[in-house]
């Protein structure tokens, strides 16, 4: 039978203890992980003046519209849905909007439809006789990466992918639309 | 003869139309059929409600959608797996096991399995100075202010 002598116990405790080691290594990467989501959950909304969030939309007719590619024109992306109340307020003056500034080439007018479903979401385009491109934010990808609270919210990107201008509730009025995208073209 | 061999032929036709067209009529799905899967699903509009009672306009256009789906012949499975591409992974109640999400399986059981073990430890460790400060009866304190403290003890 082996003695335990002083010797032993020392060279015993002078060990790595492993399983301590494991288990805080293991309990700093968890708090890691949920810091990590803690800051990107409690980010705020986009900013005016940092680059727009690029985006590829889908639309309802199968086209495919890629912000990046709309550089050179400013871009107005509204977020929207057929069952928000408040985005009808503002639906028919963002048509008469795109109708007024289509013919320039230089704006372009994109709705996201959040969180809807097909046949409701045509319903609605079809009621506001809305011609501009509309399509469904798939996986809602792109109201995350802009991080939207709802609808209806309005982004402007100018010329050089910039965001110049966030509304997050309805315009009032076609004045309103034109104030915003005005400003943002070239003379 | 040839009659009743032709009235035959014709009830059978008719017979199995009939049969074939009630197979191809779908029933519209009940409304417990639609909640057992709403109530799976969380739309992003009311965060932490699940489908099934959520009141908003939006959940009742998605509780139609997973009518329509069911009417059409969808699987329970086809259906959750169109709502995630469609809305994303937040619409299901449980994330789907992989990548980090794998934490959210591991985590509360390696956690669970953890504290029992420190609790364990923990009364050994409490156990032991128990025994060994329990003095015995016939052995008399070495310390001699022990010993007056537990003679005072006695009196009282």
């Amino acid at each position: 039978m082996e003695e335990t002598t002083p010797t032993n116990i020392t060279e015993k405790k002078s060990g790595l203890p492993w399983g301590k080691l494991l288990a805080w290594l293991g309990l700093f990467i968890l708090l890691a992980i949920v810091a990590v989501g803690l800051l990107s959950s409690q980010q705020g909304p986009v900013t005016i003046g940092s680059p727009a969030p690029n985006f590829t939309l889908t639309t309802f007719d199968g086209q495919q519209i890629t912000l990046e590619a709309l550089r050179g024109k400013v871009v107005v992306i509204n977020f929207w849905a057929s069952w928000c109340k408040p985005c009808e307020q503002e639906a028919a003056d963002l048509e008469a909007a795109w109708r007024y500034y289509e013919d320039r080439g230089d704006v372009v007018f994109l709705g996201v439809d959040w969180t809807d479903t097909e046949t409701p979401a045509m319903a609605y385009l079809s009621k506001f006789d809305i011609t501009y491109p509309n399509g469904p934010d798939l996986g809602t990808r792109i109201s995350q990466a802009y991080r939207t609270t709802g609808v209806p919210e309005t982004y402007i990107v100018d010329q050089n992918g910039v965001l110049a201008y966030i509304k997050l509730s309805p315009f009032l009025s076609l004045a309103e639309i034109k104030a915003a995208i005005d400003p943002l073209l070239k003379p | 003869m040839r009659k009743f061999w032709l009235a035959t032929l014709l009830a059978l036709l008719f017979t199995g139309l009939a049969a074939n067209a009630a197979l191809a009529q779908q029933p519209t799905p009940s409304d417990d059929e639609v909640n057992a899967i709403a109530k799976q699903l969380y739309c992003p509009v009311c965060e932490n409600t699940p489908l099934d009672v959520c009141p908003t306009q939006a959940c009742a256009q998605w509780r139609e959608l997973i009518r329509e789906k069911l009417a059409a012949g969808w699987t329970e499975q086809q259906i959750k797996d169109y709502f995630v591409e469609m809305y994303g992974e937040r619409v299901l109640g449980a994330p789907p096991a992989r990548g980090l999400n794998w934490l959210a399986y591991i985590v509360p059981p390696v956690v669970i399995l953890a504290g029992v073990y420190v609790l364990w430890r923990g009364m050994r460790t409490w156990k032991q100075p128990l025994q060994a400060a329990s003095p015995s009866v016939d052995v008399p304190p070495s310390d001699e202010y022990v010993a007056r403290l537990e003679e005072e003890l006695r009196k009282r």
